[in-house]
């Protein structure tokens, strides 16, 4: 373990702070990494002379003794948060040449913190997908490959360019943003650990909206300790958005204690579903096994409604698209397609702009919204969203936290289910309801397919608990102990 | 009530108004930009305001406080939780593609508002609601040949958005409800009632029936910038929906637009071109819920308004309600009233102020505020009048004086000698001149006939150029006729 790329944050923190090597260096070493492995496409915009400046700034910091909690750590940020002066593109051929002259809250605290921007990553184009192959600057590719198959797989998404620059050793860790699976989804598609906090933990100001009531960033990091450290910089209230939630930030890391003698884990029917690859069902008992053996009480439980949860997903998600989207119009910022009129303008700019996953999202929103079919759809998602919550407010009375698979397969290749939006849509089954209710949600890399890819366990828990999150996802990290590393990293 | 008369009989007006009010609030309803009229075109534009991206809307709590004391004045129900909504549509002026509105539950429920007619009856007319919206921006196309600006200086801007019943069954009851709205507003400092500066604008409802019948169907007009313009608009429309109905002709519910210009309303849109607003409660802001204390404690603090001021104008001044009425319609005028009357002769404080005060005002088209004669020095004329230094005649020249140059009453009447001559020893020389030059009006004097009393004593203002004493020169020709 010689190589910078290969360390974690918290090994990486320990090791600026011994002095046995510089933010500079890392940097450095990084920056490399991320040409290196540039096949995968996972960045839209690399930042390396900002990496320099902020490192060097870093190390002078630390010279002063002055040293921050994130200093000098090189993170990749997903191309949905606002980057003061830097190309800022939601994937979308619509932010042509966006760069906004402000700075999201999520990343300027991680600034403040002292961390290393080294790029933005590729996503799905406005969040909206779940194999990073609805980007404008195309797909992403893993860096994992199927056992005798070089054909290249989907990194999962809409947070894949994260995912992979995570799991590719380009990046110590990355930003995400979950609306119904998009931190989760491919983080156990790549191995690594992906973290969606409760709804309201982190600021939203300065990310662009997908879905407004469900969106959510979070940490894509190597190891569970990793994420509670990125956490702790990223969340935190911002009178700036009236949904981030005025509470104590606790220390996460500090919750990492592994003791769960006790705890009652909920592993719910619903998620066995008609279908489901028998290594999926395999790996969730061998999870339950695991975390029986650390002390757990794991139980059944029922959430009932679990079965409306993708649908009502797909009606909630796009109605607030539909809307949030509305702004990219030509008229102030990104691309304009003149026009003979202003509604040839819009026409032309939105048409073009916009590629086939966001134009369908928007039509249905518009469609769930319309007068007429409101009570019907729109409505009755919020009334399904409401019952899913209680399911988990129910469950919750008696366990702690649950366990599931993160996604019903393991990753795909680039072009598989491109021609089925029903079946792409079925990624997201395991990681919709928690969003749906706003709970958190961590996906911890737990084995590997029987084709050699990696596999996630998801782990929920209760408002605002992402300590019990957390502190299980350390039993499962431990007991797993997942060490595949990704075949295909370029320049490894 | 006023009926419309057509030539198959009479139809009756049936008539709302929704007034949107800007806010009183140096910052916008959801982001802190400044709201200043008139300033530099896109000058005044947060982030939020120009829908960049990843921006989000925060509830400016000074706009909430202004729409519950508004809510309160228009003795209406205080919604302690309401909603903001989405209401999706788009225009290039509107930055979001959406504006951020309260759609199915508003901060204020039902209130009402008194208005005075000149009949001197008084009518309530119901409030159905009152709800905050943001403000769009404006489309400039007189700036260049081919292309259209957008200034966002009033985006974002709150709106008090308040509907009426449709209470109304004239013109006159339309222009009373507006005024007296505003009235209200500018009473309690929520909107500055400015509709040459579009602070306060006004969309009307019209629909026609007979006595007794059903609800007709209705136009909505729109770009309704005066009192006046509502007047012509409502008659223009009430006219043009009676001649389709007596045709045998149906109304198309459509939103009309009124020209002021042509003083006509023209079609905008049909019912059929309506939007689809694809309303929905913003995700971005959370229910808005308000602390009941709260809003008791505004109640509290409320201004005296204008029906309680007349209230006790009438009570404590003894002046008529009508006269009342009239000094409270604007709150500068009650108090130029209350600094006149306090201690003096409120009638004639009153008298002086309406029939003297308002007509040169007018003529100059000048604001009371702005009034040449303050309310110190028109309290020194009605001293004078009061004491007998001057007569109410001279009194009004000596007021023409005061506005022409603003000079004091005293300093006025004693420049030009016009105190009142009450020295008995002086009007008797007069008398005396005036019996003796005509013996013949002294005759009939004699003989009882009292209207020469009058004419006696005209003669004696005009030896004395209306300095005369009326009083006086009454009594001194009793005791040398009688």
């Amino acid at each position: 373990m010689s190589r910078l790329t290969d360390l974690t944050i918290s090994a990486a923190r320990d090791g600026l702070a011994e002095g046995d090597f510089s933010a500079r260096e890392l940097a450095e070493s990084h920056i490399q990494a991320m040409e290196a492995a540039r096949p995968l496409n996972a960045f839209v915009t690399e930042t390396p002379e900002r990496a320099i400046q902020m490192a060097e700034a870093s190390d002078a910091r630390r010279v002063k003794g002055e040293a921050l909690p994130l200093d000098g750590i090189p993170l990749a940020i997903k191309d949905l948060y606002c980057t003061e002066g830097v190309l800022t593109t939601a994937g979308s051929h619509i932010l042509d040449g966006f760069r906004p002259p402000y700075e999201s809250t999520v990343t300027a605290q991680l600034w403040r913190d002292g961390a290393v921007m080294l790029g933005k990553t590729n996503m799905d184009e406005f969040a909206m997908g779940s194999a990073n192959v609805t980007s404008h600057y195309g797909p992403v590719e893993s860096p994992w490959r199927r056992e005798g198959d070089n054909r290249a797989l989907v990194p999962g998404g809409s947070s894949g360019g994260s995912a992979a620059a995570v799991a590719a050793r380009i990046a110590l860790g990355a930003t995400g943003t979950d609306t119904g699976g998009s931190i989760r989804q491919p983080a156990s598609f790549t191995g690594i650990v992906g973290l969606k906090p409760t709804y309201g933990r982190c600021s939203r100001w300065g990310i662009v909206a997908f879905a407004s009531s469900l969106d959510q960033a979070g940490p894509m990091t190597r190891t569970v300790r990793d994420a509670a450290i990125m956490l702790g910089s990223m969340a935190g209230h911002d009178p700036k958005d009236s949904t981030s939630v005025d509470r104590l930030v606790p220390d996460y890391e500090a919750a990492l204690t592994g003791g769960i003698r006790g705890l009652r884990v909920g592993v719910p029917a619903e998620y066995r579903m008609d279908g489901m690859p028998e290594e999926i069902e395999a790996l969730w008992r061998r999870g339950e096994e695991w975390l029986t053996a650390a002390g757990a009480d794991c139980v059944p439980i029922r959430l009932p409604h679990t079965k409306y949860a993708l649908a009502a997903y797909y009606i909630v998600a796009p109605a607030e698209a539909s809307s949030n989207l509305a702004r990219y119009d030509g008229v102030r910022y990104g691309l304009r397609v003149p026009g003979d009129s202003v509604d040839a303008m819009y026409e032309g700019t939105r048409g073009e702009g916009f590629g086939t996953e966001v134009r369908r999202r928007v039509m249905i929103g518009a469609y769930v919204l319309s007068a007429g079919y409101y009570d019907a759809y729109y409505l009755k998602a919020q009334k399904v969203r409401t019952l899913i919550l209680k399911d988990f407010t129910d469950a919750f009375e008696d366990v702690d936290v649950i366990l599931a698979p993160t996604a019903p397969s393991a990753a795909f290749a680039i072009g598989e289910k491109e021609d089925d939006p029903i079946a792409m849509y079925l990624n997201d089954v395991f990681t919709v309801p928690a969003s749906m209710a706003g709970l958190p949600g961590i996906s911890v890399p737990a084995g590997l397919s029987g084709e050699g890819l990696p596999l996630g366990l998801q782990l929920i828990g209760r408002p605002f608990d992402e300590e019990t999150v957390l502190r299980t996802a350390g039993v499962l990290e431990d007991a797993a102990g997942f060490d595949a590393r990704p075949p295909a990293i370029p320049g490894a | 009530m006023s009926m419309v008369q057509g030539a198959t009989g009479e139809w009756e007006m049936v008539i709302g108004l929704e007034v949107h009010a800007q806010v009183v609030s140096e910052a916008k309803l959801f982001s802190g930009a400044a709201t200043d009229f008139g300033a530099e075109p896109n000058s005044q534009v947060s982030l939020v305001d120009a829908a960049m991206p990843g921006m989000l809307p925060v509830i400016n709590e000074v706009c909430v406080h202004q729409a519950v004391r508004t809510g309160l004045g228009l003795k209406a129900e205080i919604n302690l939780v309401s909603v903001f909504d989405r209401k999706n549509y788009f225009y290039p002026d509107l930055p979001a593609g959406y504006q951020i509105s309260q759609f199915t539950r508003p901060i204020v429920g039902k209130g009402e508002i008194e208005i005075d007619l000149a009949d001197g009856s008084s009518r309530t007319i119901g409030i159905t609601r009152l709800h905050l919206e943001q403000d769009a921006g404006k489309s400039l196309h007189d700036q260049d040949p081919k292309r259209s600006f957008i200034d966002l200086n009033r985006s974002g801007v709150a709106l008090m958005e308040i509907v009426s019943e449709p209470d109304m069954r004239s013109a006159e009851e339309a222009a009373a409800y507006l005024r007296k709205m505003r009235a209200i507003l500018r009473y309690l400092g929520t909107c500055d009632g400015n509709m040459d500066e579009g602070s306060m604008r006004c969309d009307v409802n019209v629909s026609m029936r007979r006595l007794g019948d059903p609800l007709g169907t209705r136009c909505e007009i729109k770009n309704v910038n005066s009192i006046r313009f509502l007047q012509q608009a409502i008659e223009y429309e009430a006219r043009r929906q009676v001649a389709i109905l007596e045709d045998g002709g149906t109304i198309d519910q459509e939103t009309r637009l009124f020209d002021s210009r042509k003083g006509e309303t023209r079609t905008m849109r049909s019912k059929e071109e309506a939007h689809d607003y694809r309303y929905f409660p913003d995700p971005d802001l959370l229910p808005l819920e308000l602390d009941a204390d709260w809003v008791e404690t505004l109640k509290a603090d409320l201004p005296e308004l204008p029906d309680e001021k007349k209230a006790r104008f009438v009570e404590v001044f003894g002046i008529t309600p009508y006269d009342a009425g009239i000094l409270v319609a604007e709150q500068d005028r009650a108090d130029y009233f209350e600094a006149v009357a306090e201690g003096r002769d409120a009638k004639l404080a009153a008298n002086w102020m309406i029939s003297e005060l308002f007509g040169r005002l007018n003529k100059a088209s000048l604001e009371i505020a702005d009034s040449p004669v303050s309310a110190a020095a028109l309290g020194e004329l009605v001293d004078m009048i009061a004491d007998d230094t001057i007569s109410g005649r001279i009194a009004k020249e000596v007021f023409d004086e005061m506005v022409e140059t603003g000079q004091g009453a005293g300093a006025i009447v004693e420049a030009k000698g016009l105190k009142q001559i009450t020295d008995t020893g002086a009007l008797e020389t007069v008398v005396d001149e005036i019996i003796a030059g005509n013996p013949e009006q002294a005759e009939q004097f004699r003989e009882g006939k009292q209207s020469v009393v009058g004419w006696f004593v005209g003669q004696a203002m005009k030896a004395t150029q209306g300095k005369a004493n009326p009083k006086a020169v009454n009594e001194i020709l009793r005791k040398k006729l009688g």
